[in-house]
């Protein structure tokens, strides 16, 4: 019996110890602030589990769902008269695929389930949060707060990415739970891509700005749609002299940023409640840098002009406005991959992301006033620390939509 | 709202909590399988995440013994039980059976409990209310 007996790292006699298994770091490795939630053992081993059970789906079933695409449910479509026109035929036929089913089923479930847990986590800490936040915030002139400001329909229809509340949803005065969850548990659905500040997108943009354009000295950066403003902190520490404007619906967020922000050392960043589709409060050509990321496929066409136009106007001349989000269906994208990529806005309540992938950006960024010469059209991987996390350039699976690698679409003004 | 102001912040109640930890986001829920079967591999992915904790709060508990001098996943590796305590872990995962596999057995024993004219209750209600 002693022969069998398994030994550490080694559980069959005759393999060779197994190679350390790709995917997610060990939710520990997490950076944490002031206002990071407390979370105990079984918190962690939850958020772990969370993260694996995505990587599993992505890089153990998703493969599936391929093969019963090109196996049986193409042959089938491509059989009938007509033949599949576009993403939308596609998912149809999908949806009575069983394989697609578990799939979907295990995907969703997998979205429930990570809200439930962070949202526990935030929730039960709920008051030492508020006053944690309000301890580095208190007086503050740097966070600036619309309690009226109107919340508009293609945000309350249905709450972004299934987390009850979306953002801006608060209990009490003064209450960050919707952004104690968003930040801690995110890690769940993103295993480490986004790094340890979940600021891998910043970074991606940081190293972006300082290749293609490295005289480029901002003095006035706004992000329009920045929640936390994890994506734009390593950009204000990047230009530590330039004053950093976060902008959002939520004040949650705004609220939490802050104090985020300042725990973590970044000092020149401003936290403001305001809708991007009217920011009258600032001045014309009053930004040298204008930005987004991940968020036009939150927004609806009438908010996204508005917001284009918005960021020409706020433009200095020469100043450059940058949206980072998943790529365009192009003609030449498989039906196939749009349909997956559609996945989101059928089934994790992001309902413009099908119709913003369809959009003619350029057409929209002209119609707002920037000339097609001056477009920018770039990739933008997350950069995270790689010793400890995933690289997304290295990273192999397809996940449709969650990997850590963008589309950089912008224009100088 | 000016920013920070500590004194209206309202507590949580532990049942608010709960209650908000599963609350439902806006927007109507899509299924996938039969309602059915999606709501029974809810519960069922649950359970399984809930096992994977334990699983790690357990990997957790022995390191730290080993950690503390207290060699203890050899001493699971080699432990053998006596006759009695064979038996007592026996009878448990009898128990646990048991409980988990109630419904088998209910609707196994509702075969019989037909067959001699097993009654809903709704129709007892009915009956009694027309009970001259």
């Amino acid at each position: 019996m002693n022969e069998i007996r398994p030994q550490a790292g080694n559980l069959f006699k005759n393999t060779p110890p197994p190679e350390l298994p790709e995917g997610p770091p060990d939710y520990r490795a997490v950076g944490r602030h002031a206002v990071f939630p407390e979370t105990t053992h079984d918190e962690i081993a939850r958020l772990n589990y969370l993260a694996q059970l995505n990587r599993h789906l992505a890089a153990r079933v998703m493969p599936h769902v391929k093969s019963a695409w090109e196996l049986r449910v193409k042959p089938r479509l491509e059989a009938q008269n007509p033949p599949p026109r576009d993403r939308h035929d596609v998912r149809k036929a999908l949806a009575a695929d069983p394989v697609f089913q578990t799939w979907s089923a295990l995907r969703r479930l997998t979205m429930e389930q990570r809200q439930q847990a962070g949202r526990w986590t935030a929730l039960r800490q709920a008051e030492a949060l508020a006053e944690k936040a309000a301890e580095l915030t208190a007086g503050d002139p740097r966070l600036s707060l619309d309690e009226n400001l109107p919340i508009p329909r293609y945000v309350t229809a249905v709450d972004h990415h299934t987390m009850p509340g979306s953002y801006h949803a608060e209990r009490f005065p003064g209450d960050v739970t919707a952004a104690a969850n968003y930040d801690h548990a995110i890690f769940a659905t993103t295993g480490g891509l986004l790094g340890r500040l979940t600021d891998g997108a910043g970074r991606g943009i940081v190293k972006w700005l300082q290749t293609a354009m490295p005289g480029f000295a901002p003095t006035r950066i706004l992000e329009i749609g920045a929640t936390i403003g994890h994506s734009l902190l390593p950009i204000a520490a990047a230009y530590p002299q330039a004053e950093v404007i976060a902008v959002d619906l939520g004040a949650p967020v705004l609220r939490y940023g802050l104090a985020r922000a300042k725990s973590l050392g970044v000092e020149n960043v401003h936290f403001v409640q305001a809708d991007g589709t009217d920011l009258s409060r600032y001045q014309d050509q009053s930004f040298d840098w204008v930005q987004t990321t991940m968020f036009l496929h939150e927004l609806s066409k009438t908010s996204m002009r508005a917001i284009f136009a918005e960021c020409f106007r706020l433009l200095k001349p020469g100043g450059i406005m940058v949206h980072v989000e998943q790529p365009q269906y192009a003609p030449t994208m498989p039906l196939f991959e749009q349909s997956m990529r559609d996945w989101d806005s059928y089934n994790n309540n992001e309902p413009f992301w099908s119709t913003l992938h369809t959009i003619d950006l350029d057409a929209t960024m002209q119609e707002a006033g920037f000339a097609p010469e001056n477009f920018i059209h770039d990739h933008v991987f997350g950069v995270v620390d790689k010793d400890i996390f995933p690289d997304a350039a290295d990273d192999e699976t397809e996940d449709y939509g969650r990997k850590a690698s963008w589309r950089l679409v912008g224009a100088r003004k | 709202m000016a920013a920070g102001r500590r004194e209206e912040v309202e507590s949580v109640s532990i049942e608010d909590a709960l209650a908000d930890s599963a609350a439902k986001p806006a927007g109507k829920r899509p299924y996938f399988l039969h309602p059915e079967t999606e709501r029974v591999l809810a519960i069922t992915m649950a359970v399984a995440q809930e096992l994977a904790v334990t699983r790690d709060r357990l990997d957790t508990l022995e390191r730290v013994l080993e950690a503390n001098g207290i060699p203890v996943r050899e001493a699971i590796e080699s432990f053998t039980p006596t006759p009695e305590e064979s038996a007592e872990r026996g009878l448990w995962i009898q128990e646990y059976l048991t409980r988990i596999l109630r419904i088998v057995q209910q609707e196994g024993e509702a075969v019989a409990h037909t067959a001699r004219g097993d009654v809903a209750s709704e129709d007892v209600a009915t009956e009694l209310r027309h009970e001259p």
